[in-house]
C-alpha cells in the first residue's frame, strides 16, 4: 500500500484520529517544554500552596507550590523520551529474536523459540526492580527492562509472522537466487512484517508509559530533578486525605497517553488489513473499491490470512503502574 | 494428555532455572560488588575484605549460585544481609497479605469482567453496549496507581466507608478487620484488570454469537441471549481461561505498586524496601517468590484450560 493510501486509512478512523492527534500534541509539547514552560515547574513558593485552578494556574499548584500545569507539561519531554527509547530497544530486541527464532539453522532456531516461550511469563516490573536494586533506579533501568520485558513479546508474535513469510515462494525464489539470509531479511521479510511490528511498538511505547510511571511513583524511575507524572503522583499521593482533587491531572495524562497508543496500534493494525479496510469503505460508500496497484515489486506480502494481533488480546500483560 | 503435562511441567521447570540464573546474574552485575554495597564508602578495605570472606563472596560466581539455588530446592532463601534473618520467614509472613489479596481482586475483575463483557456484546451497536465498550478501553489504560488515589478518594475521604492505609497488625487473628483493610486495593486492582478481561470476554462472546450454534437456536426460538448464555457460554470461559494466567502474572505485579499506595505489609512492599536498602539476598528471594508465583499459576491455568476443553482432550486420546 502506497504510504498517503496508509495515512488516510488511518486517520479515517476515530481510534486513529484519536491516537494521532493526542500523540502530535504530546511530541509537541514535549518539544517547547524544552524551551518553554509557562512557569518554572521547579519553582517553589509557600505562600502559594495548594491554590485551586485558576487563570494562573489551570491545574492548581502543590504542596510547595509548584505549578502543576508546568509540571506536567515539562513531564511530557519525559514520558516521549523514555517511551520512543523502549520501544525502539524493544522493537529491535524482538525482531532480533525472532529474526534468530526462525531464520537460522534447525538447533538455534528451536533453542530461541523455547527461551522466548520461558522469557515471556516475566513480568517487567519485576525486571525492572531486579535492575534497580544492582543499579540504582534510573530512567535507563525503565529502558532496559521494557526493552528485553516487552522485546521478548515482539519477538513471539513477530516469529510466527516471519515464518509465514520465509515459507512463501518469492523467498525461495530469492534464496535460489543466492540472496542471504540477510538480505533476505532486509528485503523482503521486514516490509512484509512491518504492520505488525508497528502495531506492537505502538503497544511497547503504551507499556513504558505506564511502566514508568509505576516505577517513578515507586521512587525508581525519574530522578528528583526530572519532572515526570509518576513522580507528581508519588509526591501528591502523601496529601491525598487533604487534596484528593490534585492527582486528576498527571493521572489524566498517563491514562490519556496510554490510551492513544493502544487506540493507534488498533487502527494501524486494522488500516493495514486489506479486508478490514475494504469492508469498512463499501460500508461508507456502499461499494467495494479495488485494490491500489502494489509499487514495491516483489516483496509486496500477498493478502494476510488472518489480521496480525487477533482483536481483543489483552494489551500490555505484565506491566503496571 | 500426560505428554501434555509432561512436556508443561518440564517448561516450568526450565522457566524457575532460567529465572534463578537471571536473577542472580542481574544482581551481581551490581559496580563494585555486594560486599561493598553494605560496607559503604566508609567501609576500609580491609572490612570490605572481611565482610566478603563472610559472605563467601570470594568464592567463584558458578559456587555462589549452585549454593544459593541449592537453597531454593530446600526452600533456603539465604539470611538478609542487613539484619542476618532467614529471609523466607518473611517472604512466608508477606505472603499472608499479597495472597488474599491477589485472590480477591481476582475475584473482583472476574466479577467485573465477565457479566459486563457478555453484556457489551449482546448490546452491540447499542449506546449501552457503546458505553460498555470505551468505558472498558479507557480503564484499560489507566495507571493502577491512580485508580486507587480516585478510589481512595471516593470511598474513603468523601464517603468515609473503607480503610485506606495499612493492614491490622495483628494479621488475620480478626478476620473482618483484616478483610476490610484488603477491599479498597483488592477492589483497584479488581476494577483495572477487570476492564481488560472485560474486553477480552466481549470479543469472546461477540465471536460466539456468529456461530451456526446461536442462530440454530435463536432459530427455535431462544432469545439471543439465552442461546449465548446457554451454548455460547462454555466456549467463552475457555478462551478467557486462556488468558487467565497472563491476567494473573499483571495482577501479582500490580500488588506490587498498589501495597505501597495503601500501605499493606505485603511481598511487594518489602521488596520496594529491600530494593531501596540494596538488600540483595532478600531481594533475590523476594524475586524468586513472585516468579515462581507467575509461573506456577501459568502451569495451573495451563492444565485446567487443556483438561476442559474438550476439543483438546479428544485429540490426547
Amino acid at each position: 500500500m502506497r504510504r498517503g493510501a496508509f495515512v488516510r486509512e488511518l486517520l479515517r478512523r476515530p481510534q486513529g484520529a484519536f491516537g494521532v492527534g493526542w500523540l502530535t500534541l504530546i511530541v509537541l509539547s514535549a518539544l517547547i517544554s524544552r524551551f518553554w514552560t509557562p512557569l518554572d515547574p521547579f519553582d517553589t513558593d509557600p505562600y502559594s500552596a495548594w491554590l485551586t485552578p485558576s487563570f494562573g494556574h489551570p491545574f492548581g499548584t502543590d504542596s510547595v507550590g509548584r505549578d502543576i500545569f508546568s509540571y506536567v507539561f515539562a513531564a511530557t519531554g519525559t514520558t516521549v523520551v523514555v517511551a520512543v527509547a523502549s520501544g525502539v530497544v524493544a522493537t529491535v530486541v524482538g525482531v532480533g529474536l525472532a529474526a534468530l527464532g526462525s531464520l537460522t539453522a534447525r538447533w538455534v532456531r528451536e533453542s530461541v523459540a523455547v527461551l522466548i516461550d520461558v522469557l515471556v511469563a516475566f513480568p517487567t516490573l519485576l525486571i525492572a526492580m531486579a535492575l534497580a536494586a544492582a543499579f540504582g533506579g534510573s530512567l535507563t533501568v525503565v529502558v532496559v527492562a521494557v526493552g528485553v520485558g516487552y522485546g521478548v513479546t515482539i519477538a513471539r508474535v513477530s516469529r510466527s509472522e516471519i515464518r509465514q513469510v520465509a515459507r512463501t515462494d518469492y523467498v525461495l525464489a530469492a534464496r535460489a537466487n543466492g540472496l542471504g539470509t540477510g538480505a533476505v531479511l532486509r528485503r523482503h521479510v521486514l516490509p512484509n512484517i512491518a504492520p505488525v511490528v508497528v502495531v506492537q511498538l505502538s503497544l511497547s511505547m503504551a507499556t513504558s508509559v505506564l511502566a514508568e510511571a509505576g516505577l517513578s511513583f515507586l521512587g525508581y524511575g525519574a530522578p528528583a530533578d526530572t519532572a515526570s507524572w509518576g513522580r507528581l503522583l508519588s509526591d501528591l499521593q502523601k496529601f491525598i486525605g487533604v487534596h484528593p482533587g490534585s492527582v486528576v491531572w498527571p493521572g489524566l495524562a498517563i491514562t490519556l497517553t496510554v490510551l492513544a497508543l493502544n487506540l493507534l496500534g488498533d487502527a494501524v493494525r486494522d488500516a493495514s488489513d486489506p479486508r478490514l479496510r475494504s469492508r469498512l469503505r463499501s460500508r461508507r460508500t456502499g461499494r467495494d473499491t479495488p485494490g491500489s496497484p502494489s509499487t514495491s515489486g516483489p516483496s509486496t506480502a500477498p493478502p494476510r490470512a488472518t489480521a496480525p494481533g487477533a482483536a481483543g488480546t489483552p494489551t500490555t500483560p505484565g506491566v503496571v503502574s | 494428555m500426560t505428554r501434555f503435562v509432561v512436556g508443561r511441567l518440564l517448561l516450568f521447570v526450565g522457566g524457575l532455572a532460567v529465572a534463578s540464573v537471571l536473577i542472580f546474574a542481574t544482581l551481581r552485575l551490581l559496580p563494585g560488588d555486594v560486599a561493598q554495597a553494605i560496607a559503604g564508602t566508609t567501609g576500609s578495605p580491609e572490612q570490605v575484605a572481611a565482610l566478603r570472606q563472610q559472605l563467601g563472596l570470594d568464592r567463584p560466581v558458578v559456587v555462589q549460585y549452585l549454593d544459593w539455588a541449592g537453597g531454593l530446592v530446600r526452600l533456603d532463601l539465604g539470611e538478609s544481609l542487613v539484619t542476618g534473618t532467614p529471609v523466607i520467614d518473611e517472604v512466608l509472613d508477606k505472603l499472608a497479605v499479597t495472597l488474599p489479596l491477589a485472590a480477591l481482586s481476582l475475584v473482583f475483575g472476574l466479577l467485573i469482567g465477565i457479566p459486563l463483557g457478555v453484556t457489551s456484546a449482546l448490546r452491540r451497536g447499542r449506546a449501552s453496549g457503546v458505553v460498555l465498550g470505551t468505558g472498558a478501553q479507557l480503564l484499560a489504560a489507566v495507571p493502577v496507581v491512580w485508580a486507587g488515589m480516585l478510589l481512595i478518594g471516593v470511598f474513603a475521604v468523601t464517603l468515609r466507608l473503607l480503610p485506606t492505609q495499612g493492614f491490622p497488625a495483628d494479621g488475620w487473628s480478626e478476620p473482618g478487620r483484616a478483610l476490610r483493610s484488603l477491599v479498597l486495593p483488592a477492589l483497584t486492582i479488581g476494577i483495572v484488570e477487570g476492564a481488560v478481561l472485560l474486553r477480552f470476554t466481549r470479543s469472546a462472546a461477540l465471536g460466539a454469537l456468529d456461530q451456526d450454534y446461536v442462530r440454530t437456536a435463536a432459530a427455535n426460538g431462544m432469545t439471543r441471549s439465552r442461546a449465548l448464555v446457554k451454548h455460547g457460554l462454555p466456549n467463552v470461559m475457555l478462551s478467557v481461561v486462556s488468558i487467565l494466567g497472563l491476567q494473573v502474572a499483571g495482577l501479582i505485579v500490580s500488588a506490587v505498586v498498589i501495597e505501597q499506595l495503601f500501605t499493606l505489609p505485603g511481598l511487594g512492599r518489602m521488596l520496594v524496601t529491600d530494593v531501596g536498602r540494596r538488600d540483595l539476598t532478600k531481594v533475590q528471594g523476594e524475586l524468586m517468590t513472585l516468579t515462581t508465583l507467575v509461573l506456577f499459576i501459568g502451569l495451573v491455568i495451563d492444565l485446567v484450560h487443556r483438561r476442559l476443553d474438550p476439543r483438546l482432550r479428544e485429540g490426547d486420546r
